[in-house]
């Protein structure tokens, strides 16, 4: 029995560990590291319809415990991700999960028709949560009617099922879940980073060059705890958890959360082999807390009367 | 190939004000066959401070199995990094980056290294094996001030070598420009590395001479996977096309990016 294994809509996982989208490329990088077929999931960069540069440098900067971006959804486009990096990832034996991104709902639309027509992608993850670009990506994913409608869009034209990736800047994440509910969507994930600032002492001014950023890493974990605990309990579709995941524990912690799988972001960047590192330990850490599999994790912290989530497995 | 690995320090010393130089082994010393690489330092088991810091490596011995790095210990990870002692370990990744083309200067014929401040460790590697394949080299070496320059004769024991500061307290008044002009140096080929200023300037000065340059940016993975230290391209400088400092670079021939 394999005790990692876990089923999700559109995802047969053989562990619940990815890389988030944004830290992991298109995995050619880490390929040279390890073998990607090790993998539960990649979760490959934002693509939208066009090239994008992204943002000037500084893009990135430390803070306590976590770090702040500002790439600026920096990608080769749709034509190029889907004629040349999807047809690269599909020598692994991974399922990808297509993170989609646009500045207009036709883009959001466009990217998503094409890519998931892709062989090798399995999900759609629609970035309606990007804090670094000037249009799109978070404007949809604040205002709950905008990402329903949007959701719907993208429903309609996907090959897949969509999992739509939730901002944490918003007053109310539980309004903002159940409206891409009702939009059809297949599952969640979240969170995406918060919106940050950091100043350089010397000049006064922002270290980056966007002047704000996501941040992420272990500072944002308890963010993402909380609102999975929220999320998982008020609607009827699995959680995909992100935000500062660094360690085994972190992933039975966002299981407790009411995660059905687990992605791996800045950690990446700090230890290039830890997601094959998180899969090896898992086993040896569900035998710590007597558990037999890695599903019926999911949900530990809710309270008996919360019944009406998605399945326990 | 890229390793990870807990190296173990051979020894630290500060060698300048603040400028601390540490040589550390491991086997991956063994993956180290170019000057003008890096590696990337997680300087603490913790999570404070985060991510992992980029360091040139200066100086590498295959026969003891050790690389030296010096660096500036000013920021956070730098100072704890600096606190380093003989047997204690470092968590080290690498070696990462494109070095310099050892090649592209030939037997008898004349390398120019300019180095600025802390950008002068990875031209001490250059400088040795350029010597030993029959190059002749010629140092010019940049510092704030007296106090911060390290490295002077460990250069000229290997070739003419010109200090510039910019008070003056040593060698030259100016920048590393000035020595250039007044000791009218000629070269066949350039390398440096500094700050980005001082690049630009030498690719103005030089626009038809053969200059290798050594850029710094904020990185987040150093493996080519975050897009944190991407460039323009020259050919393209406001299009899509780009370089990645970390992958692509660090080393770059000049005019192929936008400084």
């Amino acid at each position: 029995m394999n005790r990692l294994q876990v089923k999700l809509p559109g995802l047969q996982l053989k562990n619940p560990i990815m890389p988030a989208s944004g830290c992991f490329g298109f995995g050619r990088e880490y390929s040279n590291l390890y073998d990607l077929s090790k993998l539960g999931a990649i979760m490959i960069k934002a693509t939208t319809v066009e090239p994008r540069f992204g943002n000037p440098t500084p893009r990135v900067a430390e803070t306590t415990s976590g770090m702040l971006n500002a790439i600026g959804l920096q990608n080769p486009g749709l034509k190029k991700v889907v004629g040349e990096e999807l047809p690269w990832l599909s020598q692994f034996d991974v399922p990808i999960i297509a993170n989609v991104a646009g500045s207009v709902e036709e883009d959001y639309v466009a990217v998503a028709k094409e890519i998931s027509k892709a062989s090798n992608v399995a999900a759609l993850e629609l970035n309606i949560s990007c804090p670094n670009v000037k249009t799109g990506g978070i404007a949809f994913g604040t205002i709950p009617e905008v990402a329903k409608e949007l959701t719907k869009k993208v429903k309609e034209v996907s090959e897949v099922p969509v999992y739509v990736k939730l901002s944490p800047n918003v007053t109310n994440i539980v309004e903002m879940a159940k409206a891409v509910e009702a939009g059809g969507a297949d599952g969640i994930t979240m969170i995406n980073t918060l919106v940050g600032m950091r100043l350089d002492l010397k000049t006064g001014q922002p270290i980056l060059a966007n002047k704000t950023g996501g941040l992420s890493g272990p500072a944002v974990k308890p963010v993402a705890i909380r609102m999975i605990y929220e999320v998982s309990q008020a609607v009827n579709l699995p959680i995909i958890g992100m935000g500062g995941v660094s360690t085994a524990e972190d992933v039975l912690e966002f299981f407790y959360a009411g995660a059905s799988a687990v992605a791996v972001g800045t950690a990446n960047f700090v230890d290039p082999f830890i997601c094959p590192k998180i899969i090896e330990e898992l086993p040896a850490l569900l035998d710590q807390y007597g558990f037999e599999h890695i599903s019926e994790v999911t949900g530990r912290s809710w309270g008996k009367h919360e019944q009406f989530a998605y399945h326990r497995a | 190939m890229i390793k990870n690995e807990i190296c173990t320090v051979v020894e630290q010393k500060e060698i300048a004000e603040n400028i601390m130089e540490l040589t550390l082994t491991g086997e991956l010393v063994s993956e180290m066959n170019e000057p003008g690489q890096f590696v990337h330092i997680k300087v603490s088991d913790s999570a404070v401070p985060l991510l992992r810091r980029p360091i040139s490596i200066c100086r590498i011995n295959q026969d003891r199995k050790t690389f030296t790095m010096i660096y500036r210990a000013e920021g956070e990870g730098t100072k704890l990094l600096g606190k380093k002692t003989a047997g204690e370990t470092v968590d080290i990744l690498g070696p990462l980056g494109n070095g310099f083309p050892v090649e592209e200067c030939k037997l008898g014929e004349t390398a120019l290294l300019v180095g600025g401040g802390i950008g002068v460790p990875p031209l001490y590697e250059l400088a040795n094996r350029l010597v030993a394949k029959g190059v002749k080299i010629v140092a010019v070496l940049g510092f704030q001030t007296e106090s911060v320059a390290f490295y002077e004769e460990k250069f000229a024991s290997l070739g003419d070598t010109y200090i510039a500061t910019v008070d003056g307290s040593r060698g030259t008044q100016g920048f590393v420009t000035d020595v250039i002009f007044q000791e009218k140096l000629e070269f066949d080929v350039l390398y440096s590395c500094g700050p980005t200023p001082m690049l630009k300037n030498l690719e103005k000065t030089f626009p038809d001479k053969k200059v290798f340059i050594s850029l710094e940016e904020r990185m987040g993975c150093g493996i080519g996977a975050c897009f944190a230290c991407v460039c323009h391209t020259a050919d393209d400088p406001t299009g899509f096309s780009y370089k990645k400092v970390c992958t692509d670079g660090p080393v770059f021939k000049t005019g192929e990016v936008v400084l």
